[in-house]
């Protein structure tokens, strides 16, 4: 969706500035926060991509109001409301009013080191042929979907070069509307800063995406 | 997002809502508390770029493993143990004399986990995911990096599920010098792009 995540190339947003000797959470709710959305991914049966997509649909408003920690809140929030694990009388109580969902995956503490080294891969035996080569040149799709998409605005129409093929992955568009993996070939696009941002760009800049491959056409 | 926005009165509700619904969810029976501490610890404590520089001073001392490190990261980095969640598909992009790279995530926060742990508050802020495809040296300036004008520079959105480690230049000065040694001159944002590797007569002392 054309939302508040789309950042690339927005303007007045001022400086990048970097803390220097930043800790890794910045205070113990935070902690809590980036663990509880680890931990009910399992429980709450939910993909990466819909994940995503819950964060997404916060209003532009919020989404750029709220800390980092704070969207991954309400993203979790949102996914659990979604499913029925928990009701917004449960939330305003703080207490359980009504049954849990049954038998959940709950995840363990021993479980933890072998699950976050193994990951979660998302390349899938290719099932259609590779529709595009190393060094040909494609045009980024003019689309605007509603839903999650992984095209980011700025290169939509835009013309640039394949400069990897990294297999058929799983398809995020379709994945976060709970539709199936879908997997599709996905390719490394690089575009001249030129062709993104116009003549006065610098042109010795190039941007690369990965694009999945219906979100590309030939040139 | 950073909470530079954040206040007092503010901080605290989200502090009690968090609480609040760990409590709610530990009661539901989703969630084992010591399966959130497990995993704080494991980011917070175990896994850094601290990994990452092990992969780059492995690179800059073994031809060998730098031409398999460019061929296929995943691989690679799993030589040293550094695999799953959020560095499932590594791609590693090489700093030479004549190209510069830099790595965001415009969309959301991707950042490879097993070798730089997670992102700092400015990777995520709109102010680099907004500017650095557009304008990547003003980005660079932001963080005291001038490069050559004519020095090309390639930007990675990693929109995909393909993560990105940058192999930064080697500093001159630096021959003979041990693994070890080296990896303490590999910072997080060298490997970003955001970055350089440190010169050794900065760090001389405490490298020995």
């Amino acid at each position: 969706m054309n939302g508040a995540q789309d950042l690339g190339g927005v303007m007045g947003f001022g400086p990048v500035v970097a803390e220097k000797e930043e800790p890794v959470f910045h205070a113990a709710w935070e902690r809590r926060a980036f663990a509880l959305t680890l931990a009910m991914g399992a429980p709450g049966g939910w993909n990466l991509d819909q994940s995503r997509g819950a964060r997404e649909n916060l209003h532009p408003a919020e989404y750029l109001a709220k800390s980092y920690y704070e969207i991954w809140i309400a993203g979790l929030l949102r996914l659990m409301a979604e499913r029925g694990l928990i009701a917004p009388d449960e939330i305003a109580a703080g207490e359980p009013l009504h049954l849990p969902k049954p038998a959940p995956r709950v995840l363990t503490a021993q479980s933890i080191p072998a699950l976050l080294a193994k990951g979660a891969s998302t390349l899938r035996p290719a099932v259609t042929q590779q529709r595009f080569h190393l060094g040909q040149r494609v045009r980024a799709r003019n689309i605007h979907p509603y839903g999650h998409t992984r095209l980011p605005r700025y290169v939509r129409a835009r013309v640039g070069t394949i400069t990897h093929v990294h297999g058929t992955h799983v398809f995020p568009d379709c994945n976060a509307a709970g539709r199936g993996e879908d997997p599709q070939w996905l390719y490394t696009v690089r575009f001249p800063a030129r062709e993104l941002w116009g003549e006065a760009a610098d042109p010795t800049v190039t941007v690369s995406i990965d694009a999945w491959e219906s979100y590309l056409e030939p040139q | 997002m950073h909470d530079k926005h954040d206040h007092g009165s503010h901080l605290t509700e989200i502090e009690l809502r968090v609480r609040t619904l760990e409590s709610l969810l530990v009661k539901k029976g989703y969630v084992d508390p010591k399966a959130l501490d497990v995993l704080i610890d494991t980011y917070e404590t175990k896994v850094g770029p601290r990994n990452g520089a092990k992969v780059i001073a492995k690179a800059w001392s073994d031809p060998d493993y730098k031409a398999r490190l460019l061929k296929d990261a995943t691989a690679a980095i799993a030589e040293h143990g550094f695999t799953g969640r959020q560095g499932e598909h590594m791609v590693a992009v090489e700093n030479t004399d004549v190209v510069h790279n830099l790595v965001v995530c415009t969309l959301c926060s991707c950042y490879p986990w097993p070798v730089l742990g997670l992102p700092p508050v400015w990777y995520k802020s709109a102010p680099y995911r907004s500017r650095v495809v557009m304008d990547p040296r003003s980005v660079l300036a932001d963080f005291g990096v001038t490069l050559p004008a004519d020095k090309e520079i390639r930007v990675w959105d990693s929109t995909a599920e393909i993560r990105y480690l940058v192999l930064p230049v080697r500093p001159t000065g630096t021959e003979g010098w041990s693994e070890e040694q080296l990896a303490a001159l590999i910072t997080r944002d060298s490997m970003i792009g955001t970055g350089l590797a440190k010169s050794p007569t900065k760090t001389t002392v405490e490298v020995l």
